[in-house]
């Protein structure tokens, strides 16, 4: 079967996901065609090793985003079975083309193996999900659960000129509350939950952040009963993500929060209490006060 | 006018989630309830309601237990409660359950369509731009509120400078991500009204849909893979020990 990837761009160059999609489809021994939204980055989608083709598909439409518009400039593009990445833009592109096509979706894959056999986690990650697929299809794969393809490939760029109508017009910009990091785009999440007893002891989880690089997250109960934006909850109702290293603040683990970030590489977890569920999940443990923990790991961090 | 809002009832995430024989098996979740995405939906149509007017139309498919979600809506406002009635609803793919809930929403005729961004079982996203793509609508997809704008609205959704107000008409379909406020609480009158109005229960065949096999099986649930027992440290002294650790057997720092 014929494989085609929808590439992703984030600002003027590719997203990551889109070499991860090229691997996914190489591993399962095909050469794909890579179709890019809006051509950025179609150069670059043609030098990653395995590309068969490449189609830019320019036109007004890409000038803002509507998922529909998006879909009916490229469906024509998409042919046999259809990867495209599990991010937002990802998945609403890739479920209108098909619905477009008239073939079934499945989003989320964290394997993939011949037959299509498909694997994915369900309820946030509390079960796994096998099932088949056959004929055409779209799938949509999660963020670095696949080995991505490497440089050096030089496949042709084809430039067909498709726009579409567009439905959604955008009115306002309305700009960040904080330029703070996102959690889900983070490789370093530092998280606190009730344990550290107000909001204002969040700025002592930032000055971490800011030495390491990485975002700040929260719990589902102080984004609840503390205000703080939900942006920045990890968890069943909140984000659902995979950082090479988590730290978890005065988070005592509920299921909901263990549901959005159990699968992240490492997890290190500071708790007073040396029964919370937390310690279940994570690969380095500290029993002790968040009060004595967090100076000592931002000097432990300095001293690095 | 009608507003259709899409709303599914899924295992509380509160919940274990427990696997047998291969399936995830439903007869021990604790309690079910409306998906929380799907409840930003239905209070942002209630309150489109309340300053615009229209009907709302509670539309679920699932099994006979989804009863008691419609009845949750209709305890808090909902005006017409419709049930697809799909026992497997878990076997079903995308473009079977699509295909009902289209069905349903053209033949309520509603042009404005909310629900959740994605259900807290499958986390998929598929159902909102999937319909929109059925009914032949624009759809807006991550929406935190939505207002009644001249002839058409306005919606507030995330963009990559932070977040942008849209302009759309309808025919539209709106996915809720967690909304600005909760959904309202019912009132006794609210929960008493609901045990008497009547559920519209439709088929596949009621529809005039044919929806065929499903193109996707499942093969196997099973539990999420278990971790390693990981090291557990004593106070706060052990901070540095980890750190190292972090740098020198887990390369993360």
């Amino acid at each position: 079967m014929e494989y085609t990837v929808i590439a992703e761009s984030s600002g003027d160059s590719l997203h990551p996901i889109t070499a991860q999609l090229v691997g996914a489809a190489s591993a399962l021994g095909s050469s794909p065609t890579v179709v890019v939204p809006g051509g950025v980055g179609a150069d670059e989608a043609a030098s990653i090793a395995g590309v068969s083709k490449v189609v830019s598909v320019v036109g007004d439409c890409f000038a803002t985003f509507d998922g529909g518009a998006w879909a009916t400039a490229i469906a024509s593009q998409c042919s046999g079975v259809v990867l495209a990445g599990a991010t937002p833009i990802g998945r609403e592109v890739a479920s209108r083309v098909a619905a477009k096509r008239g073939v079934p979706i499945v989003q989320d894959a964290t394997g993939l193996a011949a037959g299509i056999t498909i694997t994915r986690p369900i309820y946030s990650g509390k079960a796994v999900e096998t099932s088949t697929v056959t004929g055409e299809c779209v799938i949509t794969l999660r963020a670095n659960a696949f080995e991505a393809a490497g440089a050096g490939g030089s496949a042709a760029v084809n430039v067909v000129n498709q726009s579409a109508d567009v439905g959604i017009a955008v009115k306002e910009a309305i700009a960040k509350a904080s330029e703070r990091l996102d959690v889900s785009e983070a490789d370093i999440i530092i998280s606190g939950g009730r344990g550290i007893g107000q909001k204002e002891n969040f700025a002592h989880l930032e000055e971490v952040a800011d030495m390491i690089g990485a975002a700040v997250g929260a719990s589902r109960a102080v984004v609840d009963e503390w205000g703080m934006p939900h942006s920045m909850q990890v968890g069943q109702t909140g984000k659902t993500v995979t950082p090479s290293l988590y730290i978890a603040v005065g988070i005592s683990g509920a299921i909901q929060h263990l549901a959005g970030m159990r699968s992240s590489k490492y997890i290190v977890a500071i708790n007073k209490d040396p029964d919370a569920p937390i310690f279940g999940v994570a690969d380095y443990g500290i029993v002790a006060t968040w009060e004595e923990a967090v100076p000592a790991l931002k000097a432990a961090l300095a001293a690095l | 006018m009608s507003i259709a809002v899409l709303l599914k009832q899924v295992p509380d995430t509160t919940a274990k989630i427990s696997v047998s024989a291969g399936r995830v098996d439903e007869s021990t979740v604790s309690k079910w309830s409306m998906s929380p995405y799907d409840e930003y939906a239905l209070e942002s149509a209630l309150q489109l309601k309340e300053s615009g007017g229209g009907d709302i139309v509670a539309i679920t498919a699932g099994p006979a237990r989804c009863e008691k979600l419609l009845r949750d809506a209709a305890a808090v406002g909902a005006d017409t409660l419709v049930h697809i009635s799909a026992e497997n609803i878990n076997d079903l793919d995308s473009t079977q359950v699509q295909k009902l809930l289209a069905a349903a929403v053209e033949k309520i005729g509603s042009s404005v369509v909310f629900c959740g961004k994605q259900a807290a079982d499958t986390n998929a996203g598929s159902t909102g731009p999937g319909v929109a793509e059925l009914i032949g609508a624009s759809c807006v997809t991550l929406v935190s509120e939505v207002a009644a704008d001249g002839a058409g609205y306005s919606a507030t959704r995330p963009s990559a400078a932070g977040q942008e107000k849209v302009g759309v008409s309808a025919p539209c379909v709106f996915a809720f991500d967690k909304g600005i406020t909760e959904m309202r609480r019912p009132n006794v009158r609210g929960i008493m009204m609901a045990k008497k109005k009547p559920i519209e229960t439709w088929s596949a065949t009621d529809l005039g849909v044919d929806i065929g096999a499903a193109a996707v099986t499942i093969d196997t649930h099973s539990p999420p893979a278990e971790k390693p027992r990981g090291q557990k440290f004593e106070g706060a002294d052990s901070v540095s020990t980890v750190v190292g650790k972090l740098r020198d057997e887990a390369n993360v720092i």
